[in-house]
C-alpha cells in the first residue's frame, strides 16, 4: 500500500536541501496550511453538491443539473456568489462579537479537520492525546455559536444559540463517552496509533458488542452536535427562520455555513477512524487472494469512501426525520444515551479485562 | 325548542320577527345579556355560529346566529345598540368564547364597544385608523385614511369598559404584556405561520407564556367591496378567502343567493358541484399534511404531498381553467361542463392516491419523532371546541360531530355514504389524523359520485343584475377547514346591504392561545400547523 510520508519526507528532504532548517520548517508549514485550506474547501464545496442531489433524489427532484455537467459547478457558482457578496453591518449589534463569532466557528473546524488521518502517512496533527485534541477544538465551534447568538441582538438568534449551548454540552458528553469506549479498548489517544490498532480487523468487529452501541450512540451523538436535522433546533428554520445566524451575511454567513458541512465530514471521519478502521482496508482472516485485492486499493480512498457512507447516513436522517423538540432532545442525551454509555463503557471494561475481543 | 317558544311567548313576545325561516328574536339591549345567559345555560345553544355587525341606518348592532349541538336547532337573535354616537352593548365572550375575536372585529368596523370584553383594541385595521368602514356614513374617501408611510405602532395596552357592581360602566386600561416580559414577534414575516399573521409570543425561556394574535396584515375589506357589488361580482371575491376551498367557498355564496332567488339548480351542476367541492378538500388536506410535516421539520414529506396535490390542480386547471382561484360556480350553476378528460382523470387519482397515502403513513404518522412531536399536545376539548366555535376538522377531532355536510345536507350529501370522522383525543395527533382520514372519505364520496353525474343542463340562465327579495339569508358549508357561512341582508337591491363572511379560520386562531400556553415554541408551531388556518380567510 502506498505510504505518503514519502512524498512527504522527499518535500522536507527537497526543502532542507537549500534551505536552513527554520525557513525549511517555515515553509513546510506555510505549504501544509495551504493544502489544508484548499482541501477543506474543496471538501465543503463537494459535500454541498452532495447534499444538494442527495436531498433532491430523496424529494423526487433532480437537484442542481444546470451549471456545468449534472450541475457539479452550482457550488463553486454558489461560492463564487457568497465571496462577493456585501457583508452588511448591522445596527445595535455588538460588532466585535459578532465579526468574530463566524472565524471561530470555521478555526475549530479548521483544526479538528487537520488532526483527521486521511491516508497512510497522511496525518498533519498526530501526537499522543489526539482524540482529546478533536474533542477539545470541535467543541470550542460552541463558543462561536453562542457568541453569534448573544451578538446579533436578536430574539431569534438567542434563542437558537441557548438551544445551541444545552445540545452540544449535553451531546459532548455522549461523544467523549463513545470516544472514552474506544480508547478503553485501543489503550491509545494518538490518532495514527488507533487506525494502526485495527489492521487485523475493524473495532467495530473486535470489539464485540460494546463497540458496536459505541458507534451507534456516536453517530447520533455526532449528527446532534452538528446540528443536523433531525437536531437541526438551533437553526429549526419553521421555529426560529434560521437560529443563530439569522443576521449574517455574506462570507460571515458562509463560514457558519461551511463549518456545518465540514463538522459533518469531521464526525463521519472521526466515526471511520475510530470505529471502521479509517483508512485501513478490510481484511478478513485466511482469505488472502481477498486481503491482497483489498490492499491494492489506494488508503486515501478507503478513507474516504468509507467516511462518505456515513455522511450519507447523516443526510438519511436528516431527510427524513422530523425534528425534535429541546425537552426531547435533552431527554434522549440525559435519560437514555448517557446511561446508556456508561453501561457500554463498563461493557466494554470487561470485555478488555477478560480479553474476551478477537 | 318548545321550552324556548314557551319561554318567548311568556317573557317576550314582542321581541318574534316574522318571515324568516329561522326563528328570529329582536330585542333590547338591555334584555339581551339576561337572555343570552340563559340561551346558553338553559336553551343548550352553545354554538355561536356567526356574530355580524349591522348598520341598520338608523341604529347599530349585532346579529347573534346561534346553533344548539344537540338539537341542531338554529336561533337568530338581533340586537341594537341605544347610542349610534357611542354604542355599547355587553359581551358575551365569556358564554361563547368565539366572541372574543368577534366582537373586536364588530368594534374594528362598527365602532360598537363591548361591555367586559377585556380587549377592545381594534383587530383588523391600524390603531390609527380614523372611522369604522362597514357603518353606511363612513367616508371612503382618501383624504380621512391616507396611505400610512410609517409602522403600526404597536399597542401593549389596551381600554376597555367594566361595568361596576351598581350598574356604572368605568372606562379601564388593561395591560396585555408587562414591560418584564420576553416578548417574541412569530410573524408576519415566519414560515410557520403560513402567511402574514403576526403572534406576539410572551416567553419564560423556551415555555410559550401567552399569545396575542395580531391579524389584519392582509385584510382587504372585502365584506365592505361586497356591499358596492352586484350579486354575480361578489362571486370573484370568495375564493380568495380561503384559497385552498375555493370551490366550497364559493359554493356557500350561490347557494345563499340561490335560496334567495328561489333558483332551481339543474341537477347535474349539484353533482359537479359536490365532486369539486371533495378534490377541493383533498388537495387541501394534502397541502396541510405536506406543510405540517414541514413545521416538524420533516422536509421531504413535504414534496410528497405537494406531488400529488398537483394531480388535483391539473385535472380543475383542465376544467375550470385555473388551479388555485378557479371562479367556476356561478349562480344557477358552474361555469362550464366538465371537460372530456375530467371522469377519467378523477377515476385516475382515485386510484392513485391510497397507496401514496400508504407512503405517507410510513414517512411520517408511524414515526417516532413525530408520534412524540405530536401525541398529547395542544389538547382542546370538546366543550373548548364549541365554545370557541372550532369547526372542521379541528373541531371533530375534539369529538364535536361538526360536520355542515351531515349536519344541514346540501349539494348530493344526503345520497353519497360517508363516515363523518370524529376522534376524541383533541391533541395535535388527533387533528392530523382526522384530515388522513377525511382525505379517504373524500375519495370515497368522489368514487360514488363520479359515475353517478346526470346528463343535462350545467346551468341555468341568470340576468347578469340579480335583486334579491328584501330579507336575510345565511347559508353555511363544510370548507376544508370547517363551517363557512355566508350572511347576506338585502334591500330589494342589485347589491347587498350587508354581506358577511363566517370564516372558519378565525376561531382557529382564537384557540391559539389556550392550546400553546405552557406548551414550547416548537409546540406552538406544532399546534398552529394542524390547526390549518388560511391567512386570507382569517382577514378577509
Amino acid at each position: 500500500m502506498f505510504d505518503f510520508s514519502v512524498v512527504t519526507h522527499w518535500v522536507d528532504q527537497l526543502l532542507r536541501s537549500f534551505l536552513p532548517e527554520g525557513w525549511a520548517i517555515l515553509t513546510e508549514f506555510i505549504l501544509i496550511g495551504l493544502c489544508l485550506l484548499v482541501g477543506y474547501a474543496v471538501i465543503a464545496l463537494v459535500l454541498i453538491y452532495v447534499e444538494r442531489k442527495v436531498c433532491a433524489f430523496f424529494q423526487c427532484r433532480l437537484g442542481p443539473n444546470r451549471v456545468g455537467p449534472y450541475g457539479l459547478i452550482q457550488s463553486v457558482a454558489d461560492m463564487i456568489k457568497m465571496l462577493t457578496k456585501e457583508l452588511i453591518t448591522i445596527n445595535h449589534v455588538d460588532k466585535f462579537l459578532f465579526n468574530l463569532a463566524p472565524y471561530i466557528v470555521i478555526i475549530a473546524s479548521v483544526i479538528a479537520f487537520s488532526c483527521l488521518p486521511f491516508a497512510k502517512g497522511l496525518e498533519i496533527i498526530d501526537f499522543n492525546v489526539g482524540a482529546f485534541f478533536v474533542m477539545a477544538v470541535s467543541s470550542m465551534g460552541i463558543v462561536g455559536i453562542l457568541l453569534a447568538g448573544w451578538s446579533s441582538n436578536n430574539k431569534y438568534s438567542l434563542i437558537g444559540a441557548m438551544r445551541s449551548g444545552a445540545q452540544m454540552i449535553s451531546y459532548e458528553l455522549s461523544i467523549g463517552l463513545s470516544i472514552l469506549t474506544i480508547i478503553v479498548f485501543t489503550d491509545t489517544m494518538q490518532l495514527s496509533q488507533i487506525v494502526a490498532n485495527q489492521a487485523d480487523g475493524w473495532f467495530i468487529f473486535k470489539g464485540h458488542i460494546p463497540a458496536f452501541i459505541a458507534f451507534i450512540i456516536y453517530l447520533i451523538a455526532g449528527t446532534a452536535e452538528t446540528n443536523r436535522g433531525p437536531f437541526d433546533l438551533p437553526e429549526a428554520d419553521s421555529e426560529l427562520t434560521a437560529g443563530y445566524h439569522t443576521e449574517y451575511s455574506g462570507m460571515h454567513f458562509g463560514f457558519f455555513y461551511l463549518a456545518e458541512y465540514l463538522n459533518m465530514f469531521i464526525v463521519a471521519g472521526m466515526a471511520t477512524t475510530l470505529f471502521l478502521g479509517g483508512w485501513m482496508p478490510l481484511h478478513i482472516g485466511g482469505w488472502n487472494g481477498f486481503n491482497a485485492i483489498m490492499d491494492a486499493i489506494p488508503s486515501i480512498i478507503w478513507f474516504f469512501g468509507k467516511t462518505g457512507g456515513l455522511i450519507f447516513i447523516i443526510m438519511w436522517f436528516k431527510w427524513t426525520f422530523p425534528r425534535l423538540r429541546i425537552d426531547q432532545l435533552l431527554t434522549l442525551e440525559w435519560k437514555y444515551l448517557l446511561p446508556i454509555n456508561l453501561v457500554n463503557m463498563f461493557l466494554m471494561v470487561i470485555v478488555v479485562v477478560f480479553d474476551l475481543h478477537f | 325548542m318548545e321550552n324556548l317558544k314557551e319561554y318567548i311567548e311568556k317573557r317576550i313576545p314582542e321581541a318574534v320577527e316574522e318571515g324568516g325561516e329561522i326563528l328570529t328574536l329582536k330585542i333590547e339591549p338591555g334584555a339581551f345579556r339576561e337572555l343570552a345567559v340563559q340561551l346558553r345555560n338553559d336553551f343548550g345553544f352553545d354554538y355561536l355560529v356567526c356574530m355580524t355587525g349591522m348598520d341598520w341606518g338608523e341604529k347599530l348592532g349585532v346579529i347573534y346566529h346561534f346553533r344548539s349541538t344537540l338539537s341542531g336547532e338554529n336561533l337568530v337573535v338581533k340586537t341594537e345598540a341605544f347610542d349610534r354616537e357611542n354604542p355599547e352593548l355587553f359581551t358575551v365572550y365569556d358564554l361563547w368564547a368565539t366572541a372574543g375575536l368577534n366582537e373586536r372585529e364588530i368594534f374594528d368596523f362598527f365602532g360598537i364597544r363591548f361591555i367586559n370584553h377585556p380587549d377592545m383594541r381594534r383587530l383588523f385595521l391600524r390603531n390609527d385608523w380614523v372611522g369604522y368602514p362597514l357603518r353606511k356614513d363612513y367616508d371612503t374617501g382618501d383624504t380621512v385614511n391616507p396611505v400610512r408611510l410609517e409602522s403600526d405602532e404597536t399597542l401593549d395596552v389596551t381600554p376597555v369598559l367594566e361595568a361596576q357592581e351598581d350598574g356604572i360602566v368605568e372606562e379601564k386600561e388593561h395591560v396585555v404584556f408587562k414591560d418584564s416580559e420576553y416578548v417574541v414577534n412569530i410573524g408576519p414575516q415566519h414560515p410557520a405561520t403560513h402567511g402574514v399573521l403576526r403572534f406576539r409570543v410572551s416567553l419564560e425561556g423556551e415555555i410559550v407564556k401567552k399569545v396575542d394574535v395580531n391579524c389584519g396584515y392582509i385584510h382587504r375589506g372585502i365584506e365592505k367591496m361586497c356591499e358596492s357589488m352586484t350579486y354575480p361580482q361578489t362571486l370573484a371575491l370568495t375564493d380568495r378567502l380561503d384559497y385552498l376551498s375555493a370551490h366550497q367557498n364559493r359554493h356557500a355564496l350561490c347557494m345563499c343567493i340561490e335560496k334567495a332567488l328561489g333558483l332551481e339548480v339543474p341537477e347535474r351542476a349539484v353533482y359537479i358541484r359536490t365532486i369539486m367541492d371533495e378534490l377541493t378538500r383533498v388537495a387541501s388536506h394534502l397541502l396541510f399534511w405536506s406543510t405540517f410535516c414541514m413545521d416538524l421539520g420533516a422536509l421531504t414529506a413535504f414534496f410528497y404531498g405537494f406531488r400529488d396535490r398537483e394531480k388535483i390542480l391539473n385535472l380543475l386547471e383542465e376544467t375550470c381553467g385555473g388551479r388555485l382561484i378557479m371562479n367556476y360556480n356561478v349562480i344557477g350553476g358552474v361555469m362550464a361542463d366538465i371537460h372530456p378528460n375530467f371522469v377519467k382523470g378523477v377515476k385516475d387519482f382515485i386510484r392513485y392516491l391510497p397507496p401514496m397515502m400508504k407512503e405517507y403513513d410510513e414517512v411520517f404518522t408511524g414515526n417516532i419523532i413525530a408520534r412524540q412531536r405530536m401525541k398529547g399536545i395542544g389538547v382542546l376539548t370538546r366543550e373548548q371546541a364549541i365554545s370557541f366555535g372550532v369547526t372542521g376538522p379541528s373541531g371533530r377531532a375534539s369529538g364535536w360531530a361538526c360536520d355542515v355536510r351531515k349536519v344541514h345536507p346540501y349539494g348530493v350529501y344526503e345520497k353519497v355514504a360517508f363516515t363523518e370522522i370524529v376522534r376524541e383525543d383533541g391533541d395535535v395527533f388527533g387533528r392530523y389524523k382526522v384530515r388522513l382520514d377525511e382525505i379517504r372519505e373524500s375519495l370515497r364520496i368522489l368514487e360514488q359520485l363520479i359515475d353517478a353525474i346526470p346528463e343535462g343542463a350545467y346551468a341555468v340562465k341568470t340576468k347578469p343584475i340579480l335583486k334579491l327579495p328584501e330579507g336575510s339569508y345565511f347559508s353555511s358549508v363544510e370548507a376544508s377547514r370547517g363551517e363557512f357561512g355566508v350572511f347576506i341582508e338585502s334591500r330589494g337591491e342589485k347589491n347587498p346591504y350587508r354581506m358577511k363572511f363566517r370564516s372558519p379560520g378565525l376561531p382557529l386562531v382564537s384557540v391559539v392561545d389556550t392550546l400553546a400556553s405552557g406548551n414550547k415554541i416548537a409546540d406552538l408551531i406544532a399546534i398552529g400547523g394542524s390547526l390549518d388556518y388560511v391567512v386570507p380567510d382569517i382577514d378577509r
